[in-house]
């Protein structure tokens, strides 16, 4: 199977899919985050598809995106036709809700928690939406791009020097 | 559920069960990791891991510097075989910008990456064996894993971690001390193995520790997204080595050994012949090395690689790149890249988004590791709280790369 017919298969079967990609020889799309569960299921059981595999899953935080800050990625790999596609689900940091995957791939249960924990998406219908990494007291999302690495009010560093700016 | 072998009175307080913590500085756990373990006697009926207790946030910290600097970061990873982390992420960088790079450089790295395969199994499959009650074979192998190390010394300078090699290539040359050893440990390595296998391969001890053990099936497996020998184990054989070649891998002939039933057993003689793949790969690396121009180690990038410090200290190109480099002033094309390499203990991918700045935008790793042990509390319910001690050895699970 080449990325061509897989686009193909799945354009048709979801015209909703937008932002195909291909950089680096990996297909990716977008989907919508209310059709995200029915696509990784589409993906996964049908005969044509097969991508049994989930490789990766984790989020990415775009504060310059009104409506759409937050965005989850999956990796999905067809280890029959040894053939990835890259999945992103797009939500606003209002409200982060998207479908867990772990209805479909036993995997995505820690990856689940790890892009909760560092970027508070609200994956509906995970077994145990906890924190994981971090410590439980903690109320923030450290990934978000609003917690910068280094004390912002520090004055005794020009960043400018440093190529920072 | 099992029959209970001690009744408690009805009217008792005392709870039936027992609850535990293994962890998280367990002798029997190798790392800290912490499981919360309910017992009936000796019987697993639950655990629950608790993971983190060595988080250092690498991701946000990637976040913020030069790419050059990440690859210390990925040191920290899996620390029994750092180089495969450090040359994954050169590999991840290269494939982002688009560098040549040459073959002489991929044979050198495939010779490095499988040597470090090598180190990593020999720990993990020794440590199954201590935890089965076996000192011996940990001590013989140790001083074969110091011989890797010292290798490592001679190339890079380091030897836990190791931050080998450069984007584009390695720092130096291998110097004719490198080769004698590698050469050595090429002749001598086959027969320390060949004891290893010999003290615990149809040791009747061992067989019955391990077989049965903390079991997965294939489909379990793929579903819970195994990767490495944890997975071949089971009886898939998906290597990346083999799905997605990287550094002229296609190039070589090598088997993927694999299991059948994904137990202890099965995955300590899956790393074990992994590593006489290991071996041969090396021996044919070691031969396709004889026709290349012994002096090229690296690709020829001035704008990545960074350049020779006795070059830096006389050509006027050569600083500039070096100061550059050094400031993080090099900029990275943007884009959307990731790239896996099969480490020790598992498809190990780093996924990089790139908005043209000195550094990433976000930084992923993919850590095999972190993505299998979920699969431990469904592994063990059951089985006695010994096997679980050496399900955990045998899954090879690094708390560095765990907690990242």
């Amino acid at each position: 199977m080449t990325n061509e017919q897989l686009k193909e298969l799945l354009s048709a079967k979801f015209p909703e899919l937008s932002e195909w990609d291909e950089s680096y020889g990996l297909l990716s799309v977008r989907v919508p985050a209310a059709k995200n569960l029915e696509l990784l299921q589409f993906l996964y059981n049908d005969p044509a598809m097969q991508f049994q595999f989930l490789t990766d899953l984790t989020g990415i935080h775009y504060p310059d995106r009104a409506g759409e800050e937050l965005c989850v990625v999956y990796h999905l790999h067809n280890l029959v036709a040894n053939i990835r596609i890259r999945v992103k689900v797009y939500v606003p940091v209002a409200a982060p809700d998207v479908y867990s995957a772990t209805p479909v791939f036993s995997g995505a249960n820690w990856m689940e928690r790890e892009t909760y924990d560092f970027f508070g998406i609200n994956f509906i219908g995970h077994p145990n939406l906890t924190r994981i990494l971090n410590v439980d007291e903690m109320d923030y999302f450290p990934m978000r791009k609003e917690y910068p690495m280094e004390d912002p009010t520090r004055t005794d560093k020009d960043d400018e020097m440093f190529g920072r700016g | 559920m099992t029959e209970h072998h001690i009744k408690l009175a009805e009217d008792s307080l005392e709870k039936q069960t027992t609850t535990i913590n293994v962890g998280p500085t367990h002798p029997a756990t190798h790392g800290v990791f912490q499981n919360i373990m309910e017992i009936d006697g000796e019987r697993v009926l639950s655990t629950v891991p608790t993971i983190g207790y060595i988080h250092r946030a690498f991701e946000k910290i990637a976040e913020r510097r030069p790419y050059y600097q990440i690859t210390p970061l990925t040191d920290r990873l899996n620390y029994c075989s750092a180089p495969i982390n450090n040359i994954g992420w050169h590999l991840t960088i290269e494939k982002l910008v688009g560098m040549d790079i040459p073959k002489r450089v991929q044979y050198l790295r495939v010779i490095i990456m499988e040597l470090a395969r090598i180190a990593d199994h020999l720990v993990c499959n020794s440590v199954i064996a201590v935890d089965t009650g076996a000192l011996t074979p940990f001590t013989y192998v140790f001083q074969w894993r110091e011989k890797i190390y010292e290798i490592y010394e001679e190339i890079c300078g380091s030897r836990l971690t190791t931050n080998i090699g450069r984007i584009g290539g390695f720092e130096r040359n291998f110097t004719d001390i490198a080769w004698q050893k590698i050469d050595a440990f090429v002749d001598g390595f086959p027969k320390m193995l060949k004891e290893f296998e010999a003290l615990l391969d149809r040791n009747r001890i061992f067989m019955d520790r391990c077989i049965g053990a903390g079991p997965i099936s294939a489909e379990r497996a793929l579903n819970y997204s195994f990767t490495g020998p944890n997975l071949r184990a089971a009886g898939v054989d998906y290597d990346v080595r083999v799905h997605a070649p990287y550094s002229s891998y296609e190039e070589f002939d090598f088997n993927i050994p694999v299991g059948t039933a994904g137990d202890v057993y099965d995955r300590y003689l899956v790393r074990n012949k992994e590593m006489w793949e290991s071996l041969s790969i090396v021996k044919q690396a070691l031969e396709k090395l004889k026709g290349l121009d012994p002096s090229v180690y690296h690709a020829d990038a001035p704008d990545f690689y960074l350049p020779e410090k006795a070059a830096v200290y006389t050509r006027m190109e050569a600083l500039i790149y070096h100061f550059k480099i050094i400031m993080g002033e090099t900029d990275l094309p943007a884009g959307e890249v990731y790239h896996s390499v099969e480490g020790a203990n598992g498809e190990l991918g780093y996924y990089l988004i790139s908005d043209g700045g000195r550094s990433p935008y976000r930084l992923h790793f993919r850590r095999p590791c972190f993505i299998y042990y979920q699969a431990f509390p469904e592994m063990v319910s059951g089985g006695l709280l010994s096997d679980a001690i050496i399900a955990l050895s045998s899954l090879n699970v690094i708390a560095g790369e765990l907690d990242a």
